[in-house]
């Protein structure tokens, strides 16, 4: 035996392998949860850059070449057996490899879809003019082409270079007035639509009382044309703003040369990126970002912005602390305090405690089924039954969404408040006590104040968790699309019936059920980092606070 | 507990003390104590209602869980005598309409009475547009609540007849006009040219074909008719088309036609069955039916798939025909059921669901499931001495029953009969399946679909799952969990720790997203640089520890022990990004440049995008967390004297850990993985990202899986309330909730014992 193998040997025998390769797990998985987060980051991040836009001519074998404009997306390296395989004419000869990349193309309406794969050996001519001008619009995604003429009415107003500044100040011009048709639709027509709502369910409850008679029918029709002589003063201004939209138009002409005449108020920014210096990207890039989180989504959820998201999410969270939180503490405040210790608490410890781990899913059927169907159903035929049989709270919404989620972070808060209230000194509570104050007054004064930090730890956990669980909101209360926040101007302001948008299911939702997922990605990439970013912070803020409460009571232990 | 306003305090007057026993003070005393009780009362009422609250989840499951495995229930009316009846014959067919509010009899006369079901009251009475001095000798019906149904007539002739209700509302009060029609003409249609008496006869209608079957004696007579309505003119012409049918020996008993007019059933010898194939128009074989006594009666199922056949012996057996092992179909007996022991009469099949219920001559009912293989109710309802010939209605939910000159409504509860326990998880024989599978399938576009609800196939797939999410979970979390309790140094502990809890609060929703948009296609376009990462991962580290060991003494004593992990970064680091570069060359040496095809061609393994792989790797991400913190917090609490102990002895670090502390942490590593494994089970939006949910029964790594939480959060939103499939994924539900919560309680015991023999220590 060599010397060597004989080292290998004693240091295999020596156990430090052994040790290598649990320091190598270490490794794995911290590193894995730094590349997930980095990969979320520089995708969700790099969705705002404006970037280049190349043209190049593309000449697939054995046919025409063609001109092409776009954004490359994504490359990577591919065998070529395998792209031969799936049929393309690639030529036998070659490097083992091909580059196959993702080019953003634009354009929908022209060519079908926005995103082509293309063969990078088979580009050429790559260049990146200067006056190539992206559009980005309200409906069908980007378009990348060349201006050749701004309208007005039909009569064309600039032309050539001059066409550029004019179109920033039309767009600037339209935008307002979009704005403005948002707040007549959605505050002013919204409103009198709600109100005539509310007529016809008064009507109805009226009639099934038994109580509709000429006098409250006459009364009622009043109210209603008082309604409808607002509607009309409304509609006027609305036609007007219509039209005042379609004023300008623009003539706008592809690399391979078709020309499509757009609508100005379809476009929501234009700019030329490759002729753009590196502020002026930073400023684009910014811009956008505050648009991702403040603005509505687009083009069914795939451009825009996920503000209602937010809202919705924050909402709901909002709601279930409220919720939870004096449930939980009493309950917590019971079994510490107040209950007799012996096998039954240790018991219901141990339940309440594996309640934790028990699947969201499992209190998403819960709440459908008892919250939405059996506690709705009943509150609807008590309290609403002018409405029926389309349902008010026998439906998923966002009262449901809150109480099922208070359910599934209770174990949370308990188990949280349980461990404050264990952790303080029993001399604490016993010197209070001979000072002659009563059990309540202890607790209340002394014991609750102590506890309050691990509360809000539990607090702060329990939201933590509940932000980030979709699977139980499925069934008690998201949609893809909810046609108003559900806090608004409208009597009586907070809709606890209505469905809500929610991060999460947004990222489920957009990802998967999006007819346009290529074109989605990047946003759900943006969306998650967004999510990750409110966790991480809500979590870190816990484990701040956790640690900091160690630290303060640390000496009263000793 | 001081009660402050009983206790007698002190009250010697004195100057140079305070007066505590003033009025004020016994009032603001009295008042703190009512204060306290309140508290007391409010916190225990409220501490106790909220604990009730969760546990509400366990029962409100199961509530809504139980009415499926509950057996149907009847409730009989009192009989009625409406006077018509006297004098109307024998009875051939009755029938009950949708609304359960007309009935229909057919007498051997020819008459047809609809009455009122709840008086009796004769409604409408008609007469069949028989030919002058024939009689009804035999009748036939078509599929179950089709309303149609075939007389056979002393002239060799048969007469189609559908009866149809019209609902009306003047009013708004509802009301029922029942309505004859004849689909294929008022004049009968000639089947026995000879003009012999038709003795048996079957028929089926298809959208506009009809296939009409009759038995003189041993002779078979069949005719094929199609009515096709002129496009231009509108006119309806009647195609006729005699079948030349193979001649059997023996007599005719019973004929039916199966509804999709392939084969027809003849019945004969008591015993036996002949199938013969219509397209072909040849005999498919010759089945015996019974052992035990003759066949009494036979009927088919809805959908006409299936016979059920009853015989003297009180045995139902449900037959029908499977592909064998050649691709010839041959008549096969399913199941049977069992009802009293005494004769079958009549078998009535449910007009929506594959149920069926049963009469025998000593007055017994029986409802059955077919597919559930479920006896539900067998009950007396007549006395033995007459015959009863009963009816169902459409919504199965009324029996109607002739017997003895009078009706009786016997009203039947029965929501859930396709369920039972051994159809949930065992193997059930399908109508048209070739033998019995396990099969998740709860909705289809066609109507007359049987909802296929195994649970099995869902179960399979969650531990499938579960179990490839373990697979690289369990040692990647255990290792780490032992290098940062025992190894790692206590600086970097504290950065380390915090990473990875930052991994648990990640929404799994992220993780979902990212396997099923990232990883899965990556996975797929890189497979031999993913099995090479798990390959060479280990192998790379191993040689770096070797390297290091071999390296200078002045550059190994510059870093201090408990720093391997980080000095371990660039290494794994390089191993991850050579394997996956290098996947492309793999890719081509050996796989002929596409791994995926030389799988599924080569191999003759399938591959699905979204895979158990892409799963394993995403779930095991999210459940290594969950491991860790458990098992490191188990291993770090071993008290510190008894690695010291070891050390002391002479054993190495190594040998210390493995001997002593693992050992002796070993419960609380299993707790740690107990609890992993039921977050892996329960996990929802990961496996409904990152598999393509086909519910399928295969360990292959590279096929997709449904589990039971992704099940429920696809199929519940369109889940009808208190349909059986509601109350199977309600089930769905139950069954992760209970087998969570036992792991979960069973790793939590685990761990309060370990802490327990820790404090002793």
């Amino acid at each position: 035996m060599s010397a060597k193998q004989k080292d290998l040997k004693t240091w295999f025998r020596s156990g430090a392998p052994w040790i290598w390769m649990n320091a190598g797990a270490v490794t794995i998985a911290v590193l894995m949860t730094l590349g997930l987060l980095s990969l979320i980051a520089v995708r969700g991040l790099g969705h705002f850059w404006p970037a280049d836009v190349i043209e190049a001519e593309y000449r697939v074998p054995g046919q025409e070449s063609r001109l092409i404009a776009g954004e490359v997306v994504e490359a990577e390296q591919v065998p070529r057996a395998r792209l031969a395989a799936s049929g393309l004419p690639v030529e036998a000869v070659g490097g083992e490899f091909m580059t196959r990349e993702l080019l953003k193309v634009g354009n929908r309406e022209i060519y079908g879809a926005d995103f082509t794969w293309l063969i990078g050996e088979w580009l050429s001519n790559q260049q990146k003019p200067d006056g190539l001008v992206v559009l980005e619009r309200r409906e069908w995604g980007n378009f990348y082409g060349y201006p050749l003429a701004l309208k007005e009415n039909g009569q064309v107003v600039a032309e050539g270079a001059a066409i550029m500044p004019e179109l920033l100040k039309r767009i600037e011009r339209t935008n307002e007035l979009i704005e403005r048709l948002a707040i007549l639709e959605r505050g002013d027509i919204g409103h009198i639509n709600h109100g005539l709502e509310r007529l016809r369910l008064e009507r109805r409850s009226l009639e099934l009382k038994g109580r509709l008679d000429a006098a409250v029918e006459a009364d009622l029709q009043a109210r209603r044309a008082e309604w409808d002589i607002r509607y009309q003063a409304l509609e006027s201004q609305l036609t007007e703003l219509h039209r005042e939209l379609s004023r300008d138009s623009m003539t706008m002409r592809t690399t391979d040369g078709r020309e499509q005449e757009i609508q100005v108020a379809k476009i929501v920014r234009a700019f030329q990126p490759n002729a753009m210096s590196l502020p002026a990207k930073l400023g684009h890039y910014f811009v956008k970002l505050w648009e991702f989180v403040s603005d509505e989504p687009r083009e069914a959820n795939t451009e825009g912005g996920v503000f209602p998201a937010i809202f919705g999410t924050v909402l709901m969270t909002l709601i279930m602390a409220v919720i939870v939180t004096p449930f939980g503490v009493v309950a917590a405040v019971y079994l510490r305090e107040y209950a007799k210790q012996g096998w039954l608490t240790r018991v219901i410890r141990i339940a309440v405690n594996n309640l934790a781990g028990v699947p969201a899913i499992v209190y998403g059927v819960f709440g459908l089924g008892f919250f939405v169907y059996v506690l709705g159903g009943s509150i609807d035929r008590l309290f609403f039954p002018e409405a029926l049989p389309a349902p008010t709270f026998g439906t998923p919404g966002l009262m449901w969404a809150s109480v099922t989620l208070a359910i599934l972070t209770l174990p949370v808060v308990i188990v949280a408040t349980e461990e404050g209230l264990a952790r303080i000194p029993r001399m604490i509570r016993e010197g209070s006590l001979a000072l002659g104050a009563t059990k309540s007054e202890t607790l209340w004064r002394v014991v609750i104040p102590m506890a309050s930090p691990a509360m809000m730890t539990g607090l702060i956990l329990a939201v933590a968790r509940a932000a980030g669980e979709v699977a139980p909101l499925m069934l008690v209360g998201v949609v893809k699309l909810a046609p108003s926040l559900p806090l608004n101007g409208n009597y009586p302001y907070l809709h606890l019936d209505q469905k809500i948008m929610h991060l999460g299911f947004h990222i489920y939702d957009v990802g998967f059920q999006s007819p346009n997922v290529e074109a989605a990605r990047p946003l759900v990439y943006a969306t998650a980092l967004l999510l990750v970013l409110v966790i991480a912070l809500l979590n870190l803020s816990a484990v701040y606070i956790r640690n900091h409460l160690r630290e303060k009571y640390k000496a009263l232990d000793h | 507990m001081t009660n402050l306003a009983n206790e007698h305090m002190d009250a010697r007057p004195s100057t140079n003390r305070l007066d505590f026993n003033t009025p004020a003070l016994r009032r603001q005393r009295r008042i703190r104590t009512l204060k306290d009780r309140f508290a007391r009362w409010y916190i225990t009422i409220g501490g106790m209602a909220v604990l009730a609250a969760i546990t509400l989840i366990f029962f409100y499951l199961g509530q809504v869980v139980m009415p499926m495995f509950q057996g149907a229930k009847i409730a009989s009316h009192e009989s009625i005598k409406p006077a018509w009846l006297a004098a109307a014959g024998e009875p051939l067919l009755l029938s009950v309409e949708e609304q359960n509010q007309v009935a229909m009899r057919l007498g051997k006369d020819g008459q047809i009475q609809f009455f009122d079901v709840t008086s009796g009251e004769s409604i409408a009475r008609m007469a069949l547009p028989l030919p002058e001095g024939t009689q009804v000798v035999s009748f036939g019906e078509d599929t179950p609540g089709s309303h149609r149904l075939v007389l056979g007539l002393s002239n060799g002739q048969a007469l189609v007849v559908q009866h149809d209700y019209k609902v009306t509302y003047p009013d708004n009060r509802r009301a029922i006009t029942p309505q004859l029609s004849y689909p294929f003409g008022q004049v009968p249609i000639s089947l026995d040219t000879q003009g012999r008496p038709l003795e048996q006869i079957g028929f089926s209608v298809n959208g506009s074909s009809l296939v009409l079957a009759a038995a003189t004696g041993t002779q078979l007579h069949a005719l094929s008719l199609s009515s096709t309505e002129n496009l231009l003119t509108g006119e309806t012409s009647i195609d006729e088309e005699r079948l030349e049918l193979p001649q059997l020996a023996e007599p005719i008993e019973s004929i039916l036609v199966d509804p999709r007019q392939q084969w027809l059933y003849a019945f004969h010898g008591n015993t036996h069955v002949n199938v013969i194939d219509l397209n072909r128009k040849q005999l498919n074989g010759r089945y015996t039916l019974t052992s035990a006594g003759a066949v009494t009666t036979a009927s088919p199922l809805l959908g006409g798939i299936s016979l059920m056949v009853g015989d003297s012996a009180g045995t139902i057996g449900q037959w029908f025909m499977v592909r064998d092992a050649n691709g010839k179909p041959e008549l096969k007996l399913i199941r049977s059921f069992n009802l009293a022991g005494k004769p079958i009469v009549q078998i009535i099949p449910e007009q929506r669901r594959k149920g069926f219920l049963a009469l025998d001559s000593a007055g017994n009912l029986g409802i059955f499931h077919s597919t559930a293989h479920r006896t539900l109710l067998v009950e007396p309802i007549t006395d033995a001495e007459n015959t009863a010939l009963g009816t169902l209605s459409p919504r199965a939910d009324l029996l109607l029953v002739e017997n003895g000159g009078q009706f009786r409504r016997i009203d039947i509860h029965n929501p859930h009969p396709e369920i039972s326990w051994s159809a949930l998880w065992g193997k059930v024989w399908y109508e048209s399946y070739d033998q019995p599978r396990y099969v998740w399938q709860s909705t289809a576009a066609n109507t007359d679909f049987e909802p296929k609800l195994s649970l099995a196939p869902l179960a399979f797939g969650t531990l499938k799952a579960a179990f490839y999410a373990m697979l690289l979970a369990a040692p990647l979390a255990i290792c780490a969990a032992i290098y940062t309790a025992y190894f790692m140094a206590p600086t970097m502990r504290r950065k380390v720790k915090p990473v990875i809890e930052l991994m648990e609060a990640l929404p799994t929703v992220i993780l979902g997203f990212f396997a099923g948009l990232f990883l899965a296609p990556y996975v797929e376009s890189n497979l031999p640089g993913i099995f090479s990462l798990l390959l060479l991962t280990p192998l790379g580290i191993l040689c770096a520890a070797w390297l290091w060991s071999r390296a200078p003494e002045s550059l190994r004593l510059r870093v201090p022990d408990g720093w391997e992990s980080a000095l371990l970064m660039p290494v794994v680091l390089l191993v991850g990004f050579f394997s996956l570069s290098m996947s492309g060359y793999l890719e081509n040496w050996f796989f002929g440049g596409d791994m995926r095809l030389w799988l599924t061609n080569d191999m003759g393994i399938p591959f699905d995008q979204r895979n158990a792989l892409v799963v394993g790797l995403a779930m095991g991400f999210a459940v290594i967390p969950n491991i860790y913190s458990i098992a490191e917090d188990a291993i770090f609490s071993v008290p510190r004297s008894l690695t010291l102990g070891s050390l002391a002895l002479g054993a190495t670090p190594w040998q210390s850990l493995s001997r002593v502390v693992i050992l002796t942490a070993s419960p609380g590593i299993f707790s740690a993985l107990m609890i992993g494994m039921g977050r892996a089970v329960g996990e929802t939006m990961i496996v409904l990202m990152a598999t393509g949910n086909t519910p399928i029964m295969d360990m292959n790594i590279f096929e997709g899986l449904r589990t039971l939480a992704a099940n429920v959060a696809v199929e519940m939103p369109e889940s009808e309330v208190g349909s059986s499939h509601y109350r199977v994924l309600f089930l769905a539900a139950l069954v992760l909730l209970t087998f969570t919560f036992v792991m979960n309680t069973l790793a939590e015991l685990i761990r309060q014992r370990l802490r327990g023999k820790y404090a002793s220590l």
